[in-house]
């Protein structure tokens, strides 16, 4: 049941509107209601060949030899695409925004880094005859350790998942192996706190599961040009990257897609249609490349798994004076949009809360498993997930209502926020407030009267004077404990605050991050 | 065996888009000679109601009705450049962009209009039904047909618009993390309600209240849709899915949807929901986006009400019955925290 409250915030809304605001039945519903809405796989074109990949069955391998010969002369195979064959065989996903190396092939040359990265594609008559094409495929791996553990892989001496980051770990604005926030001395915070709390808490990954696995199918069409029907959730994003892996131009793609059973973030990849389009430059023929559902399960992208570390401080009082917070997100064996996500991730950071000193080491680290992607709340979801177990132990811990000891710590308008803009537009007292009275969730008088429209900015507008890092190496990450107790007064590493920041250190000539626009429109790419 | 009540809260925030790349979309609006609107994107519609959203914005910038506008999309020859459908980004950025190539043919179609009815086009408004009169004047009429007749065979003007949506890139400091990552924020908080048993580890939901503020609500309909949806993902996520039950062991990952663990139609609870609108200053028609951060609160106040009902913490997900078993016999027995 939905209730629209209407009451709260309506001097600042113009109600008089005509469609908006309108429960309107959706344009596409009759559709979809009746089976007639067309999606990619809707198209049975004339002469359409099938495309299967053969997967990995090692974490972690040298591929000593591929032989395809056998391969080549099953019934229906009509051709056999290797890694050579693909014009532009390294690519990541957010190069068309300049951010990242290349790290990742469509079809693995020399090594395997995951359970199921696709070796060798077959296009065949049939997906049976591609499927039995494939097992004739013969692959000599040379087996190596696989790195499962984010922690165990950011250890010096560890095996190397990706030769593009040789540390494991995605490197942030050519400089930093993980993405900072700095925010006022939690050091000093945490010291003068009356409560300290240290948790751990562990994601798991999981699976998008949308009814319609990825998939696409790709046809040459006149003028040399090819036509794509796509379960793409970015349209363009996939065909840039097309055109990127296969070097053309990008008008030599006609994308079709638009109407999708399910995405929740795992569609963006791209997963299936270099290959597709490959297939059929290279037949003549329109090819089609979908995945099963044990392929979309265990070898599509799943959700990462993040493992989170928040150390807080709390006065007696319920005010959080200090949030410390180091994540590791598992982007698997390839960067896919896990390094966007850290970012999200530490400007989200201390969540929805105005806290005095904030402290954020966010990494992307790379393992050996199936890379992870994008998911519905996508660098939020998890760190959510901790702040508010968190939020509900300190609760516990100092002794307040949950529900109060949050509006206590709420944002509000005017507060400076940990990624140094001020919050405006603030409404997660409102939420609290009526979700307490949907719930029958007492709330003492001054709470209710509590609202994000007051007594925020002040003195809670400054940005703090905020200590340098010394630049040390980071520490290897042990297993932390749950402190009750008041943290020693060691003396932090501090610097006086500064009238002028500090000079940042030296960066690159070009910068590494969004010098030039996305591809297609306006510019160029550059790498 | 007893079976124990709890309940648990969160309270969370949620950006909406992210521009660390630059974050456009554009969108073209134009009219056929019969009053008729197409617009052109190649956003794509997940099943969450892109186009609709889109063609209700649309309809209300040009003042005609939702069933004079049809939206076209995804195809790249036609549909102007989208980023795409994430980020919580399609009503904020396509919708903005949608609002603006409206605007610009509104601005065509009122102008055709007045060189009809031979007045100032200050003077004219749109009633919402498919007609433009003077203002005050509602006899001085003429129907958005007319106008876009006389506009393509006598005045030869094009009643279209383009529009785009850029929200600029943001670069980031890499010492400090300052940046604008997004322009404006979405809020929810989520009251969980569950009962655990004791000699199982089963979670039952028994209900959920939340609320939810999300700039405006263009579709009420749709935002249900949305915010049902999205919190049955967040059960799901917190109780039962895993691609790796043993993470980061690798092994006995599920194949299929008998291996893979969802909430099943007798899983399901009341959730009653309240929705807040406190517009976004950059939004359309303020809004921001209910799409990903629906998901968000449920999975702490899930783990928050099973420490409530049962005295026991899992922190690392999914919180399965096994994980509860081993926290109420480490600790002996169920400690049901104070009742609230």
């Amino acid at each position: 049941m939905l209730e629209l409250r209407k009451d709260i915030f309506a001097d600042e809304r113009d109600d008089n509107l005509k469609e908006i605001g309108k429960g309107t039945q959706r344009q596409d519903m009759l559709g979809h209601v009746t089976g007639a809405s067309t999606y990619f796989d809707d198209h049975k074109l004339q002469g359409m060949l099938h495309l299967k990949v053969l997967r990995s069955t090692h974490a972690h391998a040298r591929l000593r030899r591929i032989d395809t010969a056998e391969a080549e002369r099953s019934t229906g195979v009509r051709r056999v695409i290797r890694g050579a064959d693909v014009p532009r065989n390294l690519n990541t996903l957010l190069s068309l925004i300049n951010f990242g190396k290349d790290d990742e092939p469509s079809l693995a040359v020399d090594k395997v880094r995951y359970k199921g990265e696709p070796i060798v594609a077959i296009v065949a008559d049939s997906p049976r005859e591609a499927y039995e094409a494939l097992a004739k495929v013969r692959v000599d791996y040379e087996s190596l350790p696989a790195m499962l553990d984010v922690e165990e892989a950011l250890k010096p001496g560890a095996p190397v998942v990706n030769e593009a980051y040789p540390k494991n770990a995605f490197i942030y604005y050519d400089v930093y192996d993980h993405q900072k926030l700095r925010f006022g001395d939690v050091e000093r915070g945490l010291a003068e706190a009356d409560h300290v709390l240290e948790q751990r808490y562990q994601m798991s990954p999981i699976e998008h599961a949308p009814t319609e696995t990825n998939g696409s199918i790709a046809a040459p069409d006149t003028n040399g040009r090819y036509v794509v029907y796509t379960s793409t959730q970015a349209l363009f994003f996939s065909l840039d990257t097309c055109a990127k892996i296969l070097d053309v131009p990008s008008n030599t793609f006609h994308f079709i897609g638009g109407t999708v059973g399910g995405g929740f973030g795992g569609k963006v990849d791209t997963l299936t249609e270099p290959l597709a389009i490959l297939g059929a430059m290279l037949t003549g023929r329109p090819v089609r490349y979908v995945l099963g559902r044990e392929e979309e399960m265990q070898f599509g992208p799943p959700r990462g798994a993040e493992r989170i570390y928040i150390k807080d401080g709390a006065m007696r009082d319920g005010r959080i004076v200090a949030r410390k917070v180091r994540a590791y997100f598992d982007s698997g064996a390839y960067t896919r949009l896990s390094s966007y996500a850290a970012v999200k991730c530490a400007a989200h950071l201390p969540g929805p809360y105005t806290i005095p000193n904030v402290y954020g080491d966010i990494y992307c680290v790379f393992t050996n498993r199936t890379p992870a992607t994008a998911m519905r709340g996508f660098g939020v979801t998890a760190m959510d997930f901790a702040i508010e177990c968190q939020m509900d132990k300190l609760a516990h811990l100092v002794g307040i209502d949950p529900m109060e000891f949050r509006i206590l710590n709420a944002y509000r308008d005017g507060d400076m926020k940990a990624h140094r803009r001020e919050a405006k537009n603030t409404a997660l007292i409102e939420c609290i407030q009526v979700a307490a009275e949907k719930a029958k969730w007492p709330l003492r008088e001054e709470y209710k009267r509590m609202s994000s429209r007051k007594d925020g900015g002040g003195g809670r507008a400054a940005i703090p004077a905020t200590p340098r890092d010394s630049h040390a190496p980071p520490v290897a990450a042990s297993q932390q404990r749950t402190s009750y107790d008041r943290a020693s007064p060691a003396a932090p590493a501090y610097e006086p605050p500064q009238a002028t920041p500090p000079p940042p250190p030296p960066r690159p000539q070009t910068p590494s991050h969004g010098a030039t626009r996305f591809s297609s429109v306006f510019g160029t790419r550059r790498r | 065996m007893t079976r124990h009540r709890g309940r648990g809260i969160a309270s969370v925030n949620y950006p909406i888009g992210m521009n660390l790349g630059g974050d456009p979309s554009q969108a073209l609006v134009h009219s056929n000679p019969s009053g008729k609107f197409t617009v052109s994107l190649s956003s794509i519609d997940l099943g969450q109601g892109m186009k609709s959203v889109t063609r209700q914005i649309c309809a209300e910038t040009l003042g005609v009705p939702v069933e004079d506008v049809y939206v076209d999309t995804a195809d790249s020859d036609t549909g102007p450049h989208c980023m795409g459908s994430f980020a919580s980004r399609g009503t904020h950025r396509v919708g903005n962009a949608v609002m603006a190539a409206a605007k610009e043919a509104r601005g065509v179609m009122m102008e055709a209009a007045a060189e009809e009815l031979e007045v100032n086009v200050a003077d004219l408004e749109t009633d919402g039904r498919g007609n433009i009169h003077v203002k005050g004047a509602p006899h001085r009429s003429i129907s958005t047909k007319d106008v876009a007749i006389a506009a393509q065979f006598k005045q030869g003007k094009t009643i279209s618009g383009r529009g785009i949506f850029l929200v600029p890139l943001s670069a980031v400091d890499p010492e400090t993390g300052e940046m604008s990552p997004a322009t404006c924020y979405a809020h929810a908080c989520l009251v969980a309600e569950v009962e655990v048993d004791d000699e199982t580890g089963e979670v039952a939901m028994v209900r959920m209240d939340s609320a939810y503020e999300l700039g405006r609500a263009l579709n009420p309909r749709l935002v249900e849709q949305q915010l049902v949806g999205g919190a049955w993902m967040g059960i799901s996520h917190a109780l039962y899915e895993t691609t790796e039950p043993y993470y980061p062991d690798p092994g006995h990952g599920p194949r299929d949807f008998v291996e893979y663990l969802m909430p099943g139609p007798g899983d399901i609870c009341p959730h009653d929901i309240a929705v807040l609108e406190r517009p976004a200053a950059d939004g359309p028609f303020g809004a921001k986006g209910p799409g990903e951060m629906c998901a968000n609160p449920v999975l702490p106040a899930l783990a928050n009400a099973i420490f409530n009902a049962v005295g026991v913490r899992v922190d690392d997900l999914p919180i399965t019955p096994e994980k509860i078993l081993r926290g109420i016999k480490a600790q002996g027995g169920a400690r049901p925290q104070a009742r609230r």
